[in-house]
């Protein structure tokens, strides 16, 4: 038996159970053979009207139903679900008792448009402003709205139905947030704190306003025919993100805590690591140093060289610069290595789940390990020839992979990344 | 419950800077005055009939020199990185890149500032008609300004403090309300007391002046109405009235502090939060009790800094609690600064310090008699941060 210690002798953290939902479907057996088979998930949006949008695609989650609706209680749904199928797999506690803390990646709350919409009709007058919007708002009549808007109510929700222990930790690290989640739980069981922790991550906001806000960033692909050739990863004609919803959910703990229940060990999270970019609000420092120094700290983290990583799950955006600066940064850790190591980016085929992101392609990398099999990068007809990565371009590929990298760059210099492998170290 | 306690032999932690801004004042004196002269700084006609505490003006220039810098943000955030940069100054450590490109930043943020003209201007064109799709788009297309997104999104405090200080180890952000602020301070305690991290910023910042927030509490009838009075003399005219602060504390390892001469304003020694389900009354009074029960007894003169919010029905119950807790003096920060929401906790931190290190606890302001007069000298003080909703936080900070 393997030691239940790192090289830096702290508890071993494995996963022991997975739960996931993208525009491609719900849970790890329909996405995994979607997702191999090069299908997309990117579509023509049908939610509400596009009217007058420069973007008029995304990758939602149309197949989950939620009354009355809001991107927050579809955010609410989806983690719910996933949840219970991490929970399933991993047999781990009791019905709403899970024996640790939880650590939620959801996209920041405010109050929705059909929510003010309401509230502007129930008015009853036609010129008003935000104080008649006021005098109606109390006397109980919307006090569902107060809870549902609350920044804290899906954590609530989900510690209350699931049952883990303490405060629940709602978190915002932008486009690297799933992975921040993950790296909550990594750390509270390293330091002992708990032998499990519950890391869920959700994003459900394609909502017209959203849209419009990355939209007016430029950051968004308005390739919208086919809407499922717009989100091409490395690709020289790539023009930005497309968003998505999904949610992904994994069930952590130390490896002594696993094996004495006899759980089955889907995988380990050899590293973490973080750091922060003061460049700029929305661009990567151009010179790529606080994306290296991240990639470092994790394989730091993780006790390995790069040598060892024998395959990157990137963060490929599909934005111009995102995915050029994530090719420097690697090349500038991995030199000579960086050729030798298969690329994907299941951005191409489930849009950039934002919040959800980290956690989503965690779970795919776990899936990757399992099968030995790396998921395409869609849409990879014309390579950037300024990105030199051994992209696994439209067909899976398969691999011996024992080490994948998992890099989340976001806005608001957020740079996350983990190091997954499938047996300890 | 989450125990993320220093244990003994983890590392003492040290409280090394502290930066406010408050609707009392700019920095620790102007502060420390205004709390010891009894004074509150209300505005009851600018949001009449509801009552804030708005901010007290700060020169922008002085933390946030360039302008451009400033008009990326919203005011939540001029405010939280003006308080974080007046903590760095505090600590000493503004401008010193060793330290900062390894700081842990965690930071409680709400966010989501509206631009009120846009969405009452879209709301009275469809009251007026104005049904057709894509209207609301081509509106939010044409109207919406493109930095908004930015000074909306809640990670983008710690994004501008990045930005504006030079803040770059780690950076996280919390979400959820006045939880939020007591689990940054257990995070970050808990990273350092661990070793994992030898020094933190953390802290928040609150907007307690708009017309957005004010709807979404009166969703729930938590906002104070028509008259002020103290959060405990509010029990038949219940509510919270919003403040407006920023508050960011260094804390550091007692060795990392040591090491480049820094002088602690006190200890911060354990953090604790729960989540109560609040299905019954009395639920959430055993909740502030178990965590009561986790942090250490201590001997000497103890306090209790508190950021109940006069909200009800979870003020009454604090105050079931605090009644079996009678031997210690109790402030509410919600009379004197408002309810700042995340950042109310941060805030409590702030002032148990300031207290700790002036060997005086400031004096009461109540006209229920709960608040009572200390002369002694506290050692230690346990602050208090219930929401109004959910999530309940404890600490304990003890003199060095």
């Amino acid at each position: 038996m393997t030691a239940p210690r790192d090289k830096l002798g702290r508890p071993i953290v494995v996963v022991t159970g997975m739960g996931i939902m993208t525009s491609l479907g719900a849970g790890k057996a329909d996405n995994w053979t979607k997702l191999v088979a090069g299908e997309s998930g990117i579509r023509t949006i049908t939610r509400f009207p596009i009217d007058g949008l420069k973007t008029t695609m995304a990758g939602t989650v149309d197949f989950v139903s939620v009354d009355p609706f809001s991107s927050t209680g579809l955010s609410e749904r989806m983690a719910e679900i996933v949840t219970q199928e991490a929970l399933d797999q991993a047999g781990i506690g009791a019905k709403g008792d899970f024996p640790g803390p939880l650590f939620l990646a959801v996209a920041p709350v405010e109050v929705e448009w059909p929510q003010r919409r309401e509230l502007g009709r129930a008015v009853g007058k036609q010129d008003f402003d935000y104080n008649d919007l006021l005098r109606i708002s109390g006397g109980g009549k919307y006090a569902d709205f107060h809870h549902r808007f609350m920044f804290g109510s899906v954590a609530a929700h989900l510690a209350e139905s699931f049952g883990t222990k303490g405060s629940p930790i709602s978190l915002s690290t932008a486009c690297a947030s799933g992975a921040t989640s993950i790296q909550l739980g990594v750390e509270a069981i390293r330091r002992g704190e708990t032998d499990a922790a519950l890391c869920v991550a959700t994003d459900g906001t394609v909502n017209p306003e959203a849209l419009v806000r990355f939209s007016l960033l430029s950051a968004l692909s308005t390739q919208n025919d086919p809407p499922q050739a717009a989100s091409k990863p490395f690709s020289k004609n790539r023009d930005g993100f497309v968003m998505a919803e999904g949610a992904g959910a994994l069930v952590l703990e130390s490896y002594e805590a696993a094996v004495a229940r006899g759980a089955k060990i889907l995988g380990v999270v050899a590293g973490c690591g973080e750091l922060t970019d003061s460049f700029h609000r929305t661009r990567s420092s151009p010179d790529g140093k606080p994306a290296i120094g991240c990639v470092l700290k994790t394989l730091a983290d993780a006790g390995m060289t790069p040598e060892q990583i024998d395959h990157i799950n990137a963060h490929g955006t599909s934005t111009p610069e995102n995915d050029k600066m994530e090719y420097l940064a690697t090349n500038a850790v991995f030199g000579e290595h960086t050729s030798k190591i298969p690329v994907t980016s299941n951005k191409s085929a489930v849009g950039h789940t934002i919040s959800a992101a980290g956690a989503v392609e965690a779970i795919f990398s776990l899936l990757t390990l399992e099968h030995q099999r790396i998921p395409p990068t869609l849409n990879y007809e014309n390579p950037d020839p300024a990105i030199l990565f051994d992209v696994v371009g439209n067909k899976a590929r398969d691999a011996r992979v024992t080490a994948v990298m998992s890099n989340s760059f976001g806005f608001g210099g957020q740079n996350a990344s983990l190091i997954l492998t499938r047996e300890p170290a | 419950m989450t125990d993320t306690a220093s244990k003994p032999g983890q590392t003492e932690v040290w409280i090394t800077g502290i930066g406010l801004a408050t609707s009392l004042g700019e920095g620790l004196d102007a502060n420390w005055a205004a709390l010891g002269e009894r004074r509150v700084n209300v505005d009851d006609k600018g949001f009449a009939p509801y009552v804030v505490h708005p901010l007290m003006p700060v020169t922008l220039d002085a933390q946030i020199p360039k302008k451009g810098d400033q008009r990326q943000m919203e005011a939540w955030q001029r405010i939280g990185t003006y308080a974080a940069g007046l903590a760095l100054d505090s600590a000493g450590i503004k401008g010193n890149k060793d330290i900062l490109s390894k700081i842990d930043m965690v930071v409680a943020a709400g966010g989501g500032e509206r631009d009120l003209s846009v969405d009452t201007g879209v709301l009275n064109a469809e009251a007026k008609g104005n049904n057709a799709p894509g209207f609301l788009n081509e509106r939010l297309m044409s109207d919406l300004r493109p930095t908004l997104f930015l000074a909306q999104l809640s990670n983008l405090l710690a994004g501008n403090i990045a930005i504006v200080h030079g803040v770059c180890g780690t950076s996280r952000t919390f979400m959820g309300e006045e939880v939020a602020g007591a689990d940054a301070m257990r995070i970050a305690l808990t990273r350092i007391a661990s070793g994992e991290s030898d020094i933190a910023l953390v802290g928040g910042s609150h907007n307690g002046e708009r017309k957005d927030l004010l709807v979404l509490y009166e969703f729930g009838d938590f906002n104070l109405k028509d008259k002020f009075a103290s959060v405990w003399a509010r029990k038949d005219h219940a509510g919270f009235a919003l403040g407006s602060a920023g508050a960011f504390l260094v804390l550091e390892s007692k060795a990392h502090a040591e090491a480049r001469g820094a002088k602690p304003f006190a200890k911060l020694t354990n953090v604790v939060a729960d989540l109560s389900r609040r299905k019954q009354p009395g639920d959430m009074a055993a909740t502030l009790e178990k965590l009561w029960s986790k942090l250490p007894r201590r001997e000497g003169k103890g306090a209790i800094i508190t950021g109940a919010t006069g909200a009800e029905p979870a003020t009454s119950e604090e105050r079931s609690f605090l009644g079996k807790h009678a031997d210690f003096p109790v402030r509410a920060t919600g009379t004197m600064f408002g309810h700042t929401m995340e950042t109310q906790f941060p805030l409590g931190i702030a002032l148990a310090a300031l207290a700790l290190s002036r060997g005086a606890l400031f004096p009461p302001n109540d006209s229920t008699g709960l608040e009572i007069e200390m002369t002694d000298k506290p050692t230690q003080i346990v602050v208090v941060g219930a929401g109004h909703w959910r999530g309940e936080g404890m600490a304990l900070v003890e003199a060095v």
